[in-house]
């Protein structure tokens, strides 16, 4: 059974909301899928809402680390929405600090975000999330 | 202590660490188990259970309600008959791997736990037990 999740374009950006526990290969091909979108409609941006997940492990969190990584190289960036604060809390005891992941609380403030890089208003050199790590 | 309920569950293939994820979810719940607690044994499971799959062959978990008269608890053993771990104290340590993961799931594991036994030898397969007990950080 193979389970994806849709991929939505709204002007430069692409939103995702990932609304079902997600096995590994279902993981992988949104993935895939998302790198693909973005050549495709030459996105700028990637929002990801992970709002509805009430589990994050290292699997995931490498996914989305990697999609946001590869987002950059194809000149868009992402920004992950919505984290529960129970998920955060067990994400950092595991390890996982989602370094070069930009976050945001909620959907809203994720495409304000966005827009706001877009427009150059703040670069890539300056890590938001990078400040809060150590 | 005494064991209030116990189940086996096997798993062999990757789709089914979701099954595992659901499983531990609702034993956590039922124990009261806060929210924090439930999710990090919920990404603890997960973490072992994909290990199992993808380094151990495949094994089983058996999940197991535990009252100590005082608090209850969860206690989960992961078991395979896969290959072993040939150098334990390398795979406890983070950004360890010989896969393509992270090398988090082990220490990982450990630290979203209240208690952790391991148990391997090369050829004979691994055995886990992790526990969480409710209102222990």
């Amino acid at each position: 059974m193979e389970q994806r999740i849709p991929i939505l374009k709204m002007g430069r950006f692409l939103l995702v909301s990932i609304q079902v526990d997600m096995d590994d290969r279902t993981a992988m091909t949104l993935q895939d899928d998302l790198t693909a979108q973005i050549v495709k409609h030459r996105a700028r941006g990637v929002l990801i809402d992970i709002s509805s997940l009430d589990v994050v492990d290292s699997f995931i969190g490498r996914m989305l680390a990697n999609t946001a990584a590869m987002a950059r190289i194809l000149d868009a960036d992402t920004v992950v929405v919505g984290m529960q604060p129970s998920v955060a809390i067990t994400l950092v005891e595991l390890g996982l600090s989602l370094k070069g992941v930009r976050s945001a609380l909620n959907v809203e403030r994720g495409m304000e975000l966005l827009r706001s890089i877009a427009e150059g208003g703040e670069s890539e050199a300056e890590p938001t999330d990078a400040d809060r790590e150590e | 202590m005494r064991i209030a309920k116990s189940e086996t569950m096997s798993v062999r293939a990757a789709p089914e660490v979701v099954g595992v994820r659901h499983a531990v979810r609702k034993w956590a719940v039922e124990l009261g188990f806060s929210l924090v607690e439930q999710t990090k044994i919920v990404t603890a499971a997960s973490e072992l259970a994909r290990n199992m799959v993808d380094y151990g062959k495949g094994g089983t978990l058996t999940l197991e309600g535990l009252d100590d008269g005082h608090r209850r608890g969860l206690r989960l053993i992961f078991e395979d008959h896969g290959p072993g771990i040939p150098d334990l104290a390398a795979a406890l340590r983070d950004g360890f791997t010989t896969g393509s993961g992270m090398g988090l799931g082990l220490g990982g594991a450990r630290r979203l736990s209240n208690e952790f036994e391991i148990k391997t030898a090369p050829g004979e397969g691994t055995r886990i037990a992790i526990t969480r007990w409710r209102g222990v950080s």
